[in-house]
């Protein structure tokens, strides 16, 4: 099988799933008092350390969650709540975000009362600096939260992050970051960035699904989502899944110090396949920014193909891949992503995302390559009816 | 698969005969949450869930297509569209004609497959004839009688030996969860199974008389013909009685005048029934009459009658008068047959 869908959940790192073994083998509720309780509680703060390490937060600026998802719901809506009243109800978000942050967005508009401003980007999918600039001026005073997502998780373009950052702390708003595509895959660096609020998931980089992370900075107020035993400082409660968060901790470790020598990697290889689909489907439009994307990313629009069909075909070969939107009701959606890059309903129903990683080899995109063209043929025949 | 047990047993048995399957279930609303809830649809989400849930026990890829807009365009419009014209569609065999072979299986020729397996209860063997199922409480050729021969090629109802216990028995042996399923009646994109509001809400309210069919009298008024089906005795709320105090029935139904005429029940007998497009599959083209048995509703009896293809129409001449024949429903032409009458041909009905 040659498995292109990195970009949905990747396999999870040997040593991770070692380390969740042996973790999951002990008895301890991280909040107990007891010697067990004091162990599952050591172990949760040495991976809150080692992950503040690599990241460049400090260990309190970790809250562990259940997934990116309630991350960034966190972090949106709890940000919101928090600094609504003071009479701040807008919320700022770019049009690309994943559904994590678009329905949260959605959400608070429909019920908390939330004014939205969405950041429009260009061609290739990204927020120009200027928008943000823009928004900031006019809107200032009124603004709850800011969120532009760190690489968008269809097309791979990266976003200028840290100027956002800067615009939004010059003007007293704090600005979070879906950085759930972005660890392991780029250069993150929490502080450096200047960002307030930043989400990470487990499953996306080696880790196991069912955990994930808001680094939050120890001055943003964050109203909880969950409200309970008081855990992560009463921002997010619940029992800490001690053995998920030693594995997730040994997975972004390993990712963010082999980023590097992983990107140029995976980049090259991306570019082998990118060179392979443009061999086989000669008409096939690159989504994105051609150079400044995650190293593992490809995403094509087929004209005259649906994603849907062409997913189907090489499924049937033995290829995994994804068109890259969400599904309603099992239903694929033309991409808000590609909608919001100017694209038209035909070329964002027609598009497909390849997206590789750490056990990606030559073999995946040879078999792509003689599996596409067939694909294509078939596909555009079924045709858009 | 519609998330019902008889598609998920066909798919089971279509592999086991050694198909290569992939498991299709069409999302035909446009909002799913406005189609029929629970089990009783075919459309919904946990329709979906459960088709899904059975082609993973069946061990098949499993996809979702999204044909709602053929679906309402053919199937929905056509159907409001009938009413409004005074028939009676029947949007089953509708959307059998233009969507399950038709746009799905043009779809699904186009990308490699070779048929469409469905779980209809109807029998299409080797000799390409299409049958009663051996169920005949459960048969459904009546349904499929509109299909051309270029559609039945490439069609598999691996369910028409079968009947309906035996299918849920099979069902459960085989471990899909929804072998006690109730099956589904009704019409799937009518939410909550009242049709006249459903025509209401799209034709709006159109008042006209209700007229006596012998003394043109008017009896009464009417919201909307359209709301009305040649054979119902129901829901006249007719002030005058009939002067001999039998009840009365819809006789027709005419859009041009906005009337509906009613009549003692004898009046809504028919000899001569004449259909529209017909489609021949059950051998050549009859050049003379032919004696057969006609079905003219779904879960209609068959009456003896001669019917002749002649320019384009078929028409069926009743051995016995049959009751409540709408404009609209099809005529199935069957060849009696002890391994199951054969279906000949179809039209649909006209007058």
């Amino acid at each position: 099988m040659a498995y292109l869908d990195h970009a949905a959940t990747t396999p999870m790192l040997a040593e991770a799933v070692e380390a969740y073994a042996a973790a999951a083998r002990e008895v301890g509720n991280a909040s107990s008092l007891h010697a067990p309780g004091r162990r599952a509680r050591r172990k949760v703060e040495e991976s809150r350390e080692r992950i503040a390490a690599v990241l460049g937060a400090r260990p309190s600026e970790v809250i562990f969650t259940g997934s990116g998802t309630e991350a960034d719901n966190l972090a949106v809506k709890g940000i919101f709540w928090a600094r609504r009243d003071t009479g701040r109800r807008r919320v700022v978000a770019s049009a690309v975000e994943h559904h994590a942050v678009l329905d949260s967005v959605h959400w608070l508009a429909a019920h908390e009362g939330a004014e939205v401003t969405w950041l429009p980007v260009d061609g290739l999918g990204r927020v120009p600096v200027d928008a943000m600039r823009e928004v900031l001026d006019e809107h200032g005073d009124e603004i709850a939260v800011a969120t532009v997502m760190w690489a968008n998780n269809e097309v791979g373009t990266l976003q200028h992050v840290s100027s956002f950052a800067g615009l939004a702390a010059g003007a007293g708003i704090p600005f979070h970051t879906d950085a759930v595509q972005a660890v392991g895959q780029v250069p993150v660096d929490f502080a450096a960035s200047g960002v307030a609020a930043l989400t990470v998931s487990g499953h996306k980089l080696g880790g196991p699904a069912g955990v994930g992370a808001l680094l939050l900075g120890r001055d943003i107020a964050c109203t909880p989502l969950l409200h309970g035993g008081g855990q992560e400082r009463d921002v997010r409660s619940g029992t800490l899944d001690a053995p998920g968060i030693v594995a997730f901790a040994v997975a972004v470790e390993a990712a963010v110090k082999s980023q590097q020598e992983y990107a140029a990697r995976v980049a090259a290889l991306r570019d082998e396949l990118v060179a392979r689909v443009r061999a086989a489907a000669p008409d096939a439009i690159y989504n994105g920014d051609p150079d400044d994307r995650l190293p593992g990313n490809a995403h094509f629009s087929f004209p005259g193909c649906e994603g849907d069909a062409l997913l189907l075909l090489l499924d049937a070969q033995d290829i995994a891949c994804s068109t890259g939107s969400a599904c309603s009701a099992g239903v694929a959606q033309p991409s808000h992503v590609l909608l919001a890059m100017g694209a038209d309903d035909d070329r964002a129903r027609s598009s497909l995302r390849f997206t590789l990683g750490h056990t990606s080899t030559l073999d995946d995109v040879e078999a792509l390559a003689a599996a596409l063209p067939g694909a294509v043929e078939r596909a555009r025949r079924a045709g858009r009816r | 698969m519609s998330g019902g047990v008889d598609s998920a047993v066909a798919a089971a048995r279509a592999v086991e005969a050694g198909h290569d399957v992939t498991g299709v279930h069409l999302a035909l609303a446009r909002n799913p949450q406005t189609y029929r809830s629970g089990a009783r649809g075919c459309c919904t989400l946990e329709d979906s869930r459960d088709a899904r849930r059975a082609a993973d026990v069946i061990g098949i890829p499993f996809y979702v297509w999204d044909m709602a807009d053929r679906f309402h365009e053919d199937v929905v419009d056509d159907f409001v569209a009938e009413y409004a014209a005074g028939r009676t569609p029947n949007p089953c065999l509708r959307c059998n004609e233009k969507i399950k072979f038709a746009a799905v299986l043009d779809r699904a020729v186009a990308l490699g497959f070779d048929a469409v397996v469905t779980g209809h209860h109807a029998r299409l063997g080797p000799d390409g004839l299409l049958r009663r199922s051996v169920d005949l409480g459960k048969d459904q050729s009546y349904v499929l009688a509109v299909l051309r021969r270029d559609q039945l090629d490439r069609s598999i109802f691996p369910l028409g030996d079968s009947t309906k216990a035996q299918v849920r028995a099979e069902a459960a042996e085989r471990g899909l969860a929804v072998a006690d399923k109730p099956d589904s009646h009704d019409i799937c994109f009518i939410a909550d199974g009242d049709t006249r509001k459903f025509l209401a809400d799209r034709l709006g309210e159109t008042p006209g008389d209700i007229v006596d069919a012998q003394t043109g009298a008017v009896l009464g008024t009417h919201q909307g013909a359209y709301a009305y089906t040649v054979g119902q005795r129901r829901g006249l709320a007719l002030q005058t009685p009939a002067p001999d105090g039998r009840p009365r029935y819809v006789l027709s139904i005419t859009p041009v005048t906005n009337t509906v005429t009613v009549g003692p029940a004898a009046a809504l007998d028919v000899s001569d029934v004449a259909g529209d497009r017909p489609v021949w599959t059950g051998g050549p083209e009859p050049a003379g009459p032919i004696e057969c048995e006609v079905q003219l509703r779904a879960h209609g009896d068959a009456v003896p009658a001669t019917v002749t293809l002649a320019n384009g129409r078929l028409h069926a001449e009743l051995h016995r008068p049959a009751r409540g024949i709408a404009a609209g429903q099809a005529v199935v032409a069957y060849r009696p047959d002890p391994a199951g009458d054969v279906v000949l041909g179809s039209a649909t009905i006209s007058s």
